[in-house]
């Protein structure tokens, strides 16, 4: 049975696992304690919860339970990282990579850093959504201090190529900082061997609750710190304070014992059934992938239907919830960044829709998305002007538009 | 965002779709918006050239459901009126019967430029000059 709205957003959040749900629970009532109460069985109780959660967490990465830093969620992570690691390292330089289509918990923390004088270089990724390899060694400098790239791209699923940075990172001294909020929980991430130093994800992406997240900071070769950025009782060794959101880290613990269990059977499900989405969609004529398509998570499929305005195309489909990189969505008008800057044509980048499979995704329900879809392209096709003249063999590109 | 139901109906059942031939006389054509703002209008007026009745409107437009409802709406309004009476036509009244939010008005705005585009086609063509 099909229960409407049909849930394709997976990127934006995950829904809980009925299995974490039920480990946090007692925390929210008789197991209410502090964590940082060290005198009473409350405190204890709690502490120990925390103490679990941070092994469950560290094993998923492969780090050591020191290495978690408990925050809110990946972008107060990706604050603490790139905020922190300028403060911290402000003697050794001010220069920060980064890559234009990260996230902009990430370009928004660069361009406080930018304010406070600080230097970052944007770096533009190839047409798949890859970056360059050879132009991040290129912009590296002696002030370079960190180089911040995302694991897995929010919006087309791309995977940067992780371990060929770190070493390029390495090889000139500097920090890595990843933002693998979309990876962790669905690709083998694994700290240690792929040599990242710093690493930001969140519960709610991986079945677990809202509001509470990570950061991972390496304790050895190199030993990283970072300078807190909410100051008061010193908790998470001084880099994070404030009360530890006991049920929320109970519940990203679990989230994570699940994963280290099930990711790699679950990967093989959603891929193959992505995949057949995919192939069923570009029967459409006119529809294109965005992103690289050999290096990507693999839940995710980002298309554009061409001649067809996202928003529009999404109301047309108002049994399913994806994402559409179109303007209309947001009040800027102004179309998903990460696309243009992948360099599509605006107009590919209002028609793109981002559907994101997970754990509860059926095969049913992928059937009904396909044909809704279809029917849907085709009807907006149908009363688009830019169909009809693309079909008469006009160069839209020629034509003279009024733009407003 | 939730959609006005006169929205949604507009979107699900659009009036007027279709064609009409540019090359005619009596036909007004009227192209606006760009495919990289999102919005595309065309929207096209079959005039009497002896009363100056409006006597079809058809349209085909490439964007959200708003800019479509809004363009759906101008063709029922446009049929039935004189060329003259079709000018005064405002987008505040699409916002208003359409309940538009305010990030929508631009669509409205479209949907009047597109009127007044494709009634000044009309007058070219007939040797008049355009209003502005």
């Amino acid at each position: 049975m099909l229960s409407f709205p049909i849930y394709l957003d997976n990127n934006a959040t995950t829904p809980m696992d009925p299995r974490v749900l039920e480990a946090m629970l007692p925390y929210f009532n008789n197991k209410f304690g502090n964590a940082a109460s060290r005198n009473h069985a409350f405190g204890w109780t709690a502490e120990e919860a925390v103490d679990y959660a941070r092994e469950q967490v560290a094993k998923l990465i492969n780090a050591s339970p020191k290495e978690i830093i408990f925050t809110s969620g990946a972008t107060e992570s990706d604050n603490l990282a790139i905020k922190g690691v300028y403060e911290m390292y402000a003697r050794k330089g001010n220069h920060i990579i980064t890559v234009n289509t990260e996230h902009k918990a990430i370009l928004d923390s660069c361009k406080h850093i930018e304010k406070l004088g600080g230097e970052v270089t944007y770096l533009s990724p190839n047409e798949d959504g890859l970056i360059n390899l050879a132009d991040l060694e290129a912009a590296i400098t002696p002030k370079t201090i960190l180089i911040s790239i995302m694991y897995g791209n929010n919006e087309i699923g791309v995977l940067q190529p992780i371990e060929e940075i770190s070493a390029i990172a390495r090889k000139h001294d500097v920090l890595f900082h990843s933002d693998a909020t979309q990876a962790v929980g669905k690709v083998p991430v694994d700290v240690m061997a792929q040599n990242i130093d710093l690493m930001s994800f969140t519960a709610h992406k991986m079945y677990g609750p809202k509001g509470a997240g990570a950061l991972y900071v390496r304790r050895k070769n190199p030993r990283v710190k970072v300078t807190s950025q909410l100051d008061g009782g010193g908790h998470e060794r001084g880099m994070r304070s404030g009360t530890l959101n006991v049920p929320g880290i109970v519940g990203l613990g679990k989230a994570c014992e699940i994963c280290m269990e099930e990711m790699e059977e679950e990967a093989a499900r959603l891929s193959k059934m992505r995949d057949h989405l995919e192939t069923e969609l570009l029967k459409i004529e006119e529809s294109y992938v965005n992103g690289n398509r050999d290096h990507r998570l693999p839940h995710v499929a980002n298309i554009s239907f061409k001649h067809v305005e996202g928003e529009g195309l999404m109301m047309g489909i108002k049994d399913l919830a994806v994402s559409s990189g179109s303007a209309c969505t947001s009040a800027s008008l102004e179309p998903s960044y990460v696309l243009k800057n992948l360099g599509l044509d605006d107009d590919l980048a209002h028609s793109s829709l981002r559907f994101g499979l997970g754990r509860f995704t059926t095969d049913e329900e992928v059937e009904f998305a396909i044909d809704h879809v279809k029917t849907a392209v085709h009807k907006l096709r149908e009363m688009s002007p830019l169909w009809e003249m693309f079909k008469e063999g006009i160069d839209l590109k020629s034509v003279v538009w009024q733009e407003h | 965002m939730a959609y006005s139901e006169k929205v949604i109906d507009h979107y699900s059942n659009p009036r007027n779709i279709g064609t009409l031939n540019k090359e005619d006389k009596n036909v007004g054509t009227g192209l606006v918006g760009a495919p990289e703002c999102g919005d595309v209008m065309r929207l096209q007026i079959q005039v009497n050239e002896e009363n100056g009745i409006i006597e079809d409107a058809k349209f085909k437009t490439f964007g959200c459901g708003s800019a479509i409802a809004s363009s759906s709406l101008a063709t029922e309004w446009l049929k039935g009126k004189t060329v003259n009476e079709a000018m005064e036509i405002d987008n505040m009244a699409i916002v208003e019967e359409l309940a538009l939010p305010p990030v929508k008005i631009h669509c409205s705005v479209l949907a009047e430029d597109a009127i007044k585009t494709a009634i000044n086609d009309y007058r070219t063509k007939q040797g008049l000059e355009e209003i502005a």
